[in-house]
């Protein structure tokens, strides 16, 4: 019986052993890359960090440094030419700018929309709800056209509002904390009325702090979706490159001149992600409680 | 003061009525309970008289001031809810200060931190603290005012509930059924504790209950609703001894009041089985429903015209009391009795007995339920 319930665990765990390392293995193989020369990754050899010998990296005497500037390990190297062939501080703070100013508005929107929604007696109130539900099916790119045409007329490509106003309003955040309010007591809003609470200072005095763990659930979908997109910003921003978020960035290490160079270019890919798997890991028991609660997947 | 006044109240939601013109006058410092069974209206009622909810016709008056259009927070009215409604993520004393610093503050000095600028905010603060801090004592929860509603037992948060209504020191206290979330024995326990506080606040409270044993013990005056109609407001033995109709007299009172169908014959004399009432009905050639409460029936050795006997189904032994529950000998009732322990508790299960009615405690009401008079009572 104890033999055949080991058996039994250890194909699951075989299972998921399997599965973690085919979603792991693209994460070892961009860290790996980062670390080492372009001669050990073209060849692929070096193991997980590569010799690490002090060389002179021929596209960087080309860029037009010194040599002795140019002779350096091969990880000082790759994250040393990564921060000084592209700006990536500035697409770092454009990521959190746009990122977090996409969050905040989305959340003054979705908030007291959600609270009517869930809990205000109005005439065409299904009527909206159906609407928002509708809305949650319509493909990005569907109407990515006739967004850019619109904010080419308004004269806002390649500004920051470009990026950030077609995502004000996420009907999939009024959503998410609409039917995180459904089990909200009523008694609980009756109760601030009578102790004198308008309807805006209940959505921000009492609702907001019951639905922590929703409301947290909603910034880490909605923050890593923009952080990572790189379809929109590539059709809104089309000359500045101070405007670039991180993912462009990245896009800078593509071919050019100098051939690919992967060092480099994983060095930067490597430093636009940790942000984000830092802050999943805070947020992560948190995040997990919200996925739960909400049963949203 | 204290007084409210409801005048022709009806409210439906679509084209359910839900009440159905009701005028209810409710005294200063009075303990009024609206008590009738699930569904009955009693909620949606108090929730009108607070101003949660908009009635469809009908006045509301409070202190003889219509408050028809006024808001629930200046009606001066506080609530406490069945579940009761604490906001979770402040702390117990923020919990009892939100009324206070939402009605005395302005909107400046509820401005997180330039809002302390305000000259008079530090008065207004200390005023605060000290109608926590004496609220907090009468209700001995000053040891919890750190803690967070979590973090409490039922019966700690249903203090901290009624503190948060009475740090107002509103004209009326309104509550929807503020005991039901408790266990049975915090719940007779705090019974008497609420009247005692209404004894000292010398306050109007509005309670609604569907028990009506909290209707009994605790109210000054009951008012019993029944489908969104008020059948009954009296004093609880009034309402106990005298109910106006069928149906209240089955819904007050525990174990339930027997039902007999009886005849009145043309001199209105009542024969139900085979007894005969002494005093004579006031309609006459009519069948009856002849209702008697299980305390006023006994179990006798006694064999005559005035008693009748049945089969024992089941006895339930509450130690003060033990009530029998008889099928009668035609089948066509059963009935509940009570029986004192140290006369009966030989009798068990399946045995028959004699049932003997106490004189003059009988019950009539005629087919649609409504009270019949005796005429030489």
């Amino acid at each position: 019986m104890e033999a055949k319930q080991y058996i039994g665990e250890g194909w699951k765990h075989a299972i998921l052993i399997i599965g973690a390392i085919v979603v792991m293995l693209p994460f070892y193989m961009m860290v790996s890359m980062s670390l080492k020369s372009q001669q050990e990754i073209q060849s692929i050899s070096g193991g997980l960090i590569g010799a690490q010998e002090t060389q002179t990296f021929p596209v960087c005497v080309k860029t037009g440094y010194s040599e002795e500037t140019c002779t350096m390990k091969p990880y000082q190297y790759n994250y040393w030419f990564a921060f000084e062939k592209a700006p990536i501080p500035r697409y770092l703070m454009n990521g959190v700018i746009v990122t977090l100013s996409i969050f905040i508005i989305q959340v003054l929107v979705a908030l007291p929309c959600a609270y009517a929604l869930a809990k205000l007696r109005f005439y065409g109130r299904e009527f909206v709800f159906s609407m928002v539900l509708f809305c949650l099916l319509i493909p990005v790119h569907g109407i990515a056209l006739p967004l850019y045409v619109m904010l080419a007329q308004a004269g806002l490509v390649d500004t920051y509002s470009a990026l950030i106003l077609p995502w004000t309003i996420s009907v999939f955040g009024i959503f998410l904390m609409r039917q995180f309010f459904m089990t909200v007591p009523d008694e609980l809003i009756d109760a601030a009325r009578m102790d004198g609470m308008g309807e805006y200072a209940i959505v921000w005095k009492v609702m907001l702090p019951t639905a922590i763990p929703a409301l947290l659930a909603f910034a880490i979908f909605s923050v890593v979706a923009h952080w990572n997109d790189y379809f929109w910003p590539r059709m809104v921003i089309t000359g500045n490159r101070d405007l670039f978020t991180p993912p462009l960035g990245i896009r800078e290490f593509r071919g050019g001149i100098d051939s690919d160079e992967f060092g480099p270019m994983m060095a930067s890919i490597v430093t636009v992600t940790v942000p984000l798997i830092v802050a999943f890991i805070i947020a992560q028991k948190r995040f997990i409680e919200g996925i739960t609660l909400t049963g949203m997947k | 003061m204290g007084t409210i006044s409801l005048k022709n109240i009806s409210k439906s939601f679509g084209s359910t009525q839900v009440l159905n013109n009701l005028n209810v006058d409710i005294n200063d410092g009075e303990f009024l309970t609206l008590v009738g069974p699930s569904g009955c209206g009693k909620s949606t009622l108090l929730r009108i008289i607070a101003g949660l909810e908009q009635q469809t016709s009908g006045d509301v008056l409070i202190d003889n001031k219509n408050v028809n259009r006024v808001r629930a927070s200046e009606r001066d009215l506080a609530m406490v809810f069945q579940s009761y409604a604490l906001y979770p993520h402040l702390t117990v004393r923020r919990n009892l200060e939100t009324p206070l610093r939402l009605r005395d503050y302005n909107a400046f000095e509820r401005l997180p931190l330039i809002g302390n600028f305000s000259p008079s905010k530090k008065e207004k603060t200390e005023s605060i603290n000290q109608l926590v801090n004496k609220t907090s004592e009468t209700l001995k929860i000053s040891e919890l005012l750190d803690r967070k509603p979590g973090q409490l037992s039922g019966g700690q948060r249903q203090r901290v509930a009624l503190g948060r209504a009475m740090v107002r020191e509103p004209v009326a206290f309104l509550m929807d059924e503020p005991l039901s979330n408790l266990d049975a024995a915090l719940r007779v326990h705090m019974r008497s504790e609420l009247s005692e506080l209404h004894n000292s606040l010398k306050t109007t409270f509005v309670y609604v209950t569907h028990d009506q044993a909290e209707a009994l013990t605790m109210s000054s005056r009951m008012a019993v609703m029944i489908d969104g109609n008020l059948l009954q407001l009296d004093t609880p033995q009034e309402v106990y001894d005298n109910p106006s109709s069928l149906s209240v007299a089955q819904f007050v009172g525990s174990p339930k009041i027997n039902i007999f169908k009886g005849t009145a014959d043309s001199g209105g004399t009542v024969g139900f089985l085979n007894v005969n009432l002494k005093r004579k009905s006031s309609e006459s050639n009519t069948d009856l429903h002849i209702g008697i409460r299980p305390e006023h029936l006994e179990i006798t050795n006694e064999n005559n015209e005035n008693t009748f006997s049945g089969t024992v189904a089941y006895r339930e032994n509450l130690g003060s009391d033990i009530f029998f529950h008889v099928n009668i000998e035609d089948g066509s009732n059963k009935i509940i009795v009570r029986g004192l322990p140290q006369f009966t508790h030989q009798i068990s299960n399946g045995s028959s007995v004699n049932i003997k009615r106490v004189s003059d405690k009988a019950l009539l009401f005629n087919q649609a339920g409504m009270r019949v008079q005796f005429t030489n009572a």
